[in-house]
C-alpha cells in the first residue's frame, strides 16, 4: 500500500481514530460534552479530508476498496448525516440517567461501517461494512436500557433487529458462497465477466439466479423492502430517536449505495428472473408501505412504513440501471438511472433527517414525543418547527418547491426511459395514498388545541439543533427550486460507476 | 419580465401580508388589496396593447420570454402571454380582488396567513396561465394546490378536513398522471431529437404512433378533466366548494376550475391533434352527461353552496363541449363560458357566503322570504341566478350559445342533448330564488318567541363595499353579454392560430367576424 493510497482512505482512518480517541477519553474521564465534541470534530475532519481525496484520480486501494467520485459523494453524505445526528443526540441524551459517552462511540464506529460499504467493490468489504454497521446499531437501538420505564421497548427492538439482521447476513453469506463456487472470486466486476460468459441466462442459469437473489434478499432485509420489512416498524418505534434517525438515514443510504454499486458493476440485472423478482418487490413495497402507514398514530412507525415505500420508489430507479447498461453506449441518457438513484437518496436523507430532527428537538430521552397528538396545533405554538416539519412532510409526499419533488421527477423520468409502466402506475397510486398520511400530520399541526396542553412548546432551545434544521430546510428547498447544480454534480459522480 | 414581476408581486405581497399581521390585524387585508389592485393595473395595461398578427414572425404572442433553468433536462423558464392567457389573467386578478372583498369581514382568525395563502394561490394560477414549458406549467399546477389546501383546511367549515384532503388527493393523483404524460412526451422528444425538451413549441414536433398517442393524451385529459371537473372525476368539487370559506370558493370556482379548461385548450388538444380528434366524441359525451347529471344533482341539494357547486360542474360541461367541438365557435364559446361562469359562480358563492355569515347555515330549508328583509341581496341573487341560467344579454348566454353552435357543427346529437341543460338550469336557478327569497319570512332559530325575529332583524343588507364588488361583476357580465367582441377579439388570434395550425376536426376555419355580425 503506497502513501497515496493511505491518503485516499484518510476519511476511514480519521473516523477510526475518532472512535479510538473517544474510547480512550471515556477510559480516562467520562464527560458527555467532550465525547460529543470529539465525535463531531472527527466527523468534520473526515469531511475536510475529502477535499484532499477528491484531488486524486479514482483508484483502487487494494482490490477491496475503490475510491472514486461515487465513493466520495456518498462518504460526504454519510458524514454529514452522521454529524447532524451527533449534534441532535447531545441535547436528547442530556437527561439520560446513564452513561451517554458510549453512544457516540457506537455512532462513529457505525459511520465507519457505512463508509466501508460505499467504498466496497468486493464482497469481503461489503460484508465487513454491513456487519460493522449492524453490530453498532444493535447497541444504539438498545441504548436507554437501564431506564426503567422505557427499558422494555429498546430491548425488544434490539433483539428483533439482532435476530433478523443476523438471518439476513446469513442469506448474504450463503449467496456469496454460491457465487464464489461458480466464478471463483469475490469481486463484483468478476460477476459481470461471468455473465458475459452466459451464466445468467439460458440453461443452467438457476444456480446463478438463486445465488444473486440470496444476496439481494439480504440487502432487501437491510433496506426493509416488502416482504422483508417486518422488523422495521418495531425497531423504529423501540429505538431512541437518534438511533432511529441513524438507522433511517445512514443505514439506508449506505445499503442503497452498496446495492447500486453491486447492481451496476456486476450487471446482475441482465438476468430477467432477477429483474422480475425485484419488480414485484418494488410494487409490494410501494403499495404495502403506503397502505400500512395510513392508520399509524405513532410517527416513528408511520415514518418507518413510509421509508418502506420510499425504498420501493428507489428500487424503480435501481431497476432502470439495467436499461442504462443495456442501452447502446454513448447515448446521453445512459446514466439516468444511476443519477435518479443518487438524487433520490440525497433527497431522502435530507427529508427524513429533517423529520426526525424535528422530533428529536421536541423530545428527550425521558419523553419521546412521537405520537401524532403531540404535534396538534404546533403551527400556532411553534411556527418555526411546524414549518420545518411541514416542509419535510410535503417533500416526502413529493410536492414541488422541495427536493422530494425533483427526486420523484427523476425516478419518473428513469421509469419512463426504462418503460417500467407497471412500476410507475404503482408509484402514482402509492403517492396518492401517501398524501393521506403526510397531510394528516400537517392537518393535525394546523388544528388548534382544544384544551390546555400539558406539553411544553418544544423541548430543546439550544441553538445548534435549530441551526441544523435551518440547514436542512435550505437543503430541502434550494435544490427543489434550482436543482441544476446538484444534477450536474451527480451526473459527474455516477460517471465513475 | 412582466410575468415574472406579476408573480413576484403576488408572492412578495403574500409574504408581506403575513409579516404585517404582527403589527396590526387589519394590515394584511390592506396589503393584499393594494397588491391585487397593482396586479390588476399591470394586467389591464397589458390589455391595452395591440394584438400581434398571428401570422407575423412572433406569432400571436404578446410576451414571450425564455431563461435557462434545469439544463440537464432541457427545462426552461419559458413564459408567454397571448390573448387567451391575457383574458385568463384578467379573470384571475379581477376575481382575486373579489375574493379579498369576500374575505374582508369574514376572515378574522389569523388573517396574515390567510392572505398569504390567497396571494400565493393566485401567483400559482398566474404561473399556470403563462407557462409555456410543460415542466414549469406542472410546477405551478402543483404550487397553487398547497395554499388552496391550507385555505380549506384552516378556514373551512365543519367538514373541512375531509374536503381538503379529498381536494388535494384528487388533484394530486391526477397531477401525477399528467406529469407522467408530460414525461412521456419529453422522453419521446429525446428519442426522436436526441435531447429532452419540455418546450411547448418543440413538443409539437414529437410524433407518437396512434395507440400510444391516445394514452399520453388521456394522461393530459385526466389531469385537466379532474380540475375542470368533468363528469366521473367531479366528486371532489362539491365537498371542496361547500367547505371552503367564501374567498376560497370564489377562487376555486372562478379561477382554479379554469386552469383545467385552459390546459385542455392549450395543451391536451394541440399537442395530440389526431388522438384528440378520435377522442372528441367521447369527451363530448362526457360533457353532455356532466351537464345533465350535475344539473339534476343540483336540483336535489339543500345546502346552497353544494347546489352552486353542482351547477358549476354542469356549466363546465359546456366548456368541455366547446373545446372538443374544436372549431372557432366552440372555442370562443368555451372561453366566454369560462369568463362568464367565473363571474357568476363567484358572485353566487359570495352571496351564499353572505347568507351563511348572517344566518350561520347553508341549509335552504331553513331560509325563506329573505326579499322582505334583504332586498339588495335578493336582487343581486336574482340577477346572478338569471345570468347563470343563460339569459340573453348576459355573458353566460353568449358562451353557452357559441359552445352549442360549435358543438352542433361537430356533433348534432351531443349538442341537442346539451341544450337541454339550459332548461334544467332555469329550473334549479328559479327554484332557489323561489325557495330562499320569496314566500314567508323565516330564518334559522325562528321558533316562535321573537328570537328569530331579532336574528332576522339584526341581519344587515349588503353594505356599500359589498355592493361595489357585486356591481363590478354585474358590469362585467353585462359587458360580456352586450358587447362580447371586446373579449372575442382578444382571443381570436390565438384561437385562429390553434385552428389553423391543426385544422378543425369538422368544417373549416371561420373568422369570428362572422360569429357576431
Amino acid at each position: 500500500m503506497t502513501g497515496e493510497q493511505l491518503l485516499l482512505i484518510l476519511p476511514l482512518i480519521i473516523v477510526t481514530a475518532t472512535s479510538v480517541i473517544t474510547m480512550l477519553m471515556v477510559a480516562a474521564k467520562r464527560n458527555h460534552a467532550v465525547s460529543c465534541f470529539i465525535t463531531a470534530v472527527g466527523l468534520v475532519l473526515a469531511l475536510l479530508s475529502l477535499i484532499i481525496v477528491a484531488r486524486h484520480a479514482p483508484q483502487e486501494v487494494t482490490p477491496l476498496l475503490l475510491v472514486d467520485s461515487f465513493n466520495i459523494f456518498f462518504t460526504a453524505l454519510i458524514l454529514l448525516a452522521g454529524l447532524a445526528i451527533t449534534l441532535f443526540s447531545y441535547p436528547y441524551l442530556c437527561n439520560l440517567e446513564d452513561h451517554q459517552d458510549e453512544f457516540y462511540l457506537l455512532l462513529s464506529i457505525a459511520t465507519l461501517g457505512a463508509l466501508v460499504m460505499v467504498g466496497s467493490t468486493h464482497f469481503i468489504t461489503a460484508f465487513l461494512g454491513m456487519e460493522t454497521l449492524s453490530v453498532c446499531l444493535y447497541g444504539m437501538v438498545a441504548y436507554p436500557l437501564h431506564r426503567q420505564e422505557t427499558a422494555q421497548y429498546p430491548m425488544e427492538a434490539s433483539i428483533k433487529y439482532l435476530v433478523l439482521s443476523a438471518v439476513s447476513s446469513g442469506f448474504v453469506l450463503f449467496g456469496v458462497a454460491l457465487l464464489y463456487a461458480q466464478i471463483g472470486t469475490l469481486h463484483f466486476a468478476d460477476i459481470s465477466a461471468g455473465i458475459t460468459q452466459g451464466i445468467a441466462n439460458g440453461p443452467g442459469s438457476e444456480y446463478f439466479v438463486v445465488a444473486s437473489l440470496l444476496v439481494i434478499t439480504g440487502f432487501a432485509f437491510k433496506l426493509s423492502l416488502v416482504p422483508f420489512h417486518l422488523w422495521t416498524p418495531d425497531v423504529y418505534e423501540g429505538a431512541p430517536l437518534p438511533a432511529t434517525a441513524f438507522l433511517a438515514t445512514v443505514g439506508k443510504l449506505a445499503m442503497a449505495a452498496l446495492l447500486m454499486r453491486f447492481m451496476s458493476v456486476s450487471g446482475v440485472l441482465q438476468s430477467d428472473a432477477i429483474t422480475n423478482v425485484l419488480s414485484i418487490i418494488a410494487v409490494f413495497s410501494i403499495l404495502g408501505g403506503n397502505l400500512l402507514a395510513l392508520l399509524q398514530a405513532n410517527l416513528k412507525r408511520l415514518l418507518s412504513y413510509s421509508s418502506i415505500a420510499h425504498m420501493g420508489y428507489l428500487l424503480i430507479a435501481l431497476l432502470t440501471l439495467e436499461s442504462a447498461t443495456g442501452a447502446a453506449s454513448g447515448s446521453p441518457g445512459t446514466s439516468l438511472g444511476a443519477e435518479a438513484v443518487s438524487f433520490y437518496l440525497t433527497a431522502y436523507v435530507v427529508m427524513s433527517l429533517g423529520a426526525f430532527g424535528v422530533m428529536m428537538v421536541v423530545s428527550d430521552s425521558g419523553h419521546e414525543r412521537d405520537h401524532i397528538g403531540h404535534y396538534q396545533g404546533l403551527f400556532w405554538r411553534d411556527p418555526w418547527l411546524a414549518l420545518v416539519f411541514t416542509a419535510m412532510l410535503l417533500s416526502l409526499a413529493g410536492i414541488p418547491l422541495t427536493i422530494g419533488f425533483i427526486g420523484k421527477f427523476y425516478v419518473f423520468v428513469a421509469g419512463v426511459q426504462g418503460a417500467e409502466w407497471g412500476l410507475l402506475a404503482a408509484m402514482v397510486i402509492g403517492s396518492g395514498i401517501g398524501l393521506f398520511y403526510y397531510l394528516r400530520i400537517v392537518y393535525r399541526m394546523l388544528t388548534p388545541l382544544d384544551h390546555d396542553d400539558p406539553l411544553p412548546v418544544a423541548g430543546i432551545r439550544d441553538v445548534i439543533p435549530h441551526g441544523i434544521l435551518l440547514v436542512l430546510l435550505v437543503a430541502l428547498i434550494v435544490p427543489g427550486i434550482i436543482p441544476g447544480s446538484l444534477m450536474a454534480l451527480l451526473q459527474s459522480v455516477v460517471q465513475s460507476l | 419580465m412582466i410575468v415574472v414581476w406579476l408573480i413576484l408581486i403576488l408572492m412578495v405581497g403574500g409574504a408581506l401580508a403575513w409579516v404585517t399581521e404582527a403589527m396590526d390585524s387589519r394590515l394584511p387585508r390592506l396589503t393584499a388589496l393594494i397588491v391585487m389592485l397593482f396586479s390588476l393595473i399591470v394586467v389591464v395595461m397589458l390589455c391595452m396593447n395591440n394584438f400581434p398578427d398571428p401570422l407575423s414572425p412572433g406569432g400571436q404572442w404578446l410576451v414571450l420570454e425564455k431563461w435557462s433553468w434545469i439544463a440537464r433536462f432541457g427545462i426552461y423558464l419559458q413564459v408567454g402571454i397571448d390573448g387567451l392567457s391575457l383574458l385568463m389573467l384578467l379573470l384571475t386578478v379581477f376575481l382575486g380582488l373579489m375574493a379579498i372583498g369576500a374575505a374582508w369581514h369574514e376572515i378574522t382568525e389569523r388573517p396574515g396567513f390567510f392572505y398569504f395563502n390567497l396571494l400565493w394561490t393566485l401567483a400559482g394560477v398566474v404561473g399556470v396561465f403563462t407557462a409555456l414549458d410543460l415542466f414549469l406549467f406542472f410546477f405551478f399546477w402543483e404550487v397553487m394546490l398547497i395554499p388552496m389546501y391550507l385555505i380549506i383546511a384552516i378556514w373551512g367549515h365543519e367538514n373541512r378536513a375531509y374536503a381538503a384532503m379529498k381536494f388535494f388527493v384528487f388533484t394530486q393523483v391526477s397531477g401525477l398522471i399528467l406529469l407522467l404524460a408530460i414525461l412521456c412526451l419529453a422522453y419521446f422528444h429525446f428519442v426522436q431529437f436526441g435531447r429532452f425538451s419540455f418546450d411547448y413549441f418543440e413538443l409539437h414536433n414529437v410524433v407518437l404512433e396512434g395507440r400510444f398517442q391516445m394514452l399520453v393524451m388521456l394522461g393530459f385529459f385526466i389531469g385537466f378533466a379532474t380540475k375542470l371537473p368533468a363528469f366521473p372525476l367531479h366528486s371532489w368539487l362539491p365537498d371542496a366548494h361547500s367547505q371552503a370559506p367564501t374567498a376560497g370558493s370564489v377562487l376555486l370556482a372562478g379561477v382554479l376550475l379554469k386552469t383545467g379548461a385552459y390546459g385542455l385548450i392549450r395543451f391536451a388538444v394541440p399537442l395530440f391533434p389526431e388522438a384528440a380528434a378520435d377522442f372528441a366524441p367521447v369527451a363530448m359525451t362526457i360533457a353532455v352527461i356532466g351537464i345533465l347529471y350535475c344539473a339534476k344533482l343540483a336540483f336535489a341539494q339543500t345546502d346552497i353552496k353544494r347546489l352552486i357547486a353542482y351547477t358549476s360542474v354542469s356549466h363546465m360541461g359546456f366548456v368541455l363541449l366547446g373545446v372538443y367541438a374544436w372549431n372557432i365557435y366552440g372555442l370562443q364559446g368555451a372561453l366566454m363560458t369560462m369568463l362568464a361562469h367565473g363571474l357568476t359562480s363567484s358572485a353566487l358563492f359570495m352571496l351564499a357566503g353572505g347568507l351563511q355569515h348572517r344566518f350561520h347555515t347553508r341549509d335552504m330549508g331553513q331560509m325563506s322570504g329573505l326579499w322582505a328583509k334583504l332586498p339588495k341581496m335578493s336582487a343581486m341573487a336574482l340577477f346572478f341566478s338569471i345570468a347563470a341560467l343563460g339569459m340573453p344579454g348576459l355573458g353566460n348566454f353568449i358562451g353557452e350559445f357559441l359552445s352549442l353552435l360549435g358543438a352542433f357543427q361537430a356533433n348534432h346529437v351531443a349538442a341537442i342533448f346539451a341544450a337541454l341543460g339550459l332548461i334544467f338550469a332555469s329550473v334549479y336557478s328559479l327554484w332557489v330564488i323561489q325557495r330562499v327569497f320569496h314566500g314567508e319570512f323565516r330564518v334559522p332559530g325562528d321558533h316562535g318567541a321573537g328570537h328569530g325575529e331579532a336574528h332576522g332583524a339584526t341581519a344587515q343588507d349588503l353594505s356599500s363595499s359589498e355592493m361595489l364588488c357585486y356591481g363590478a361583476m354585474v358590469l362585467g357580465l353585462v359587458w360580456m353579454g352586450m358587447y362580447p367582441q371586446t373579449f372575442l377579439a382578444m382571443s381570436e388570434p390565438t384561437m385562429a392560430f390553434l385552428l389553423e395550425s391543426l385544422g378543425s376536426f369538422v368544417g373549416s376555419v371561420v373568422s369570428t367576424a362572422e360569429v357576431l355580425p
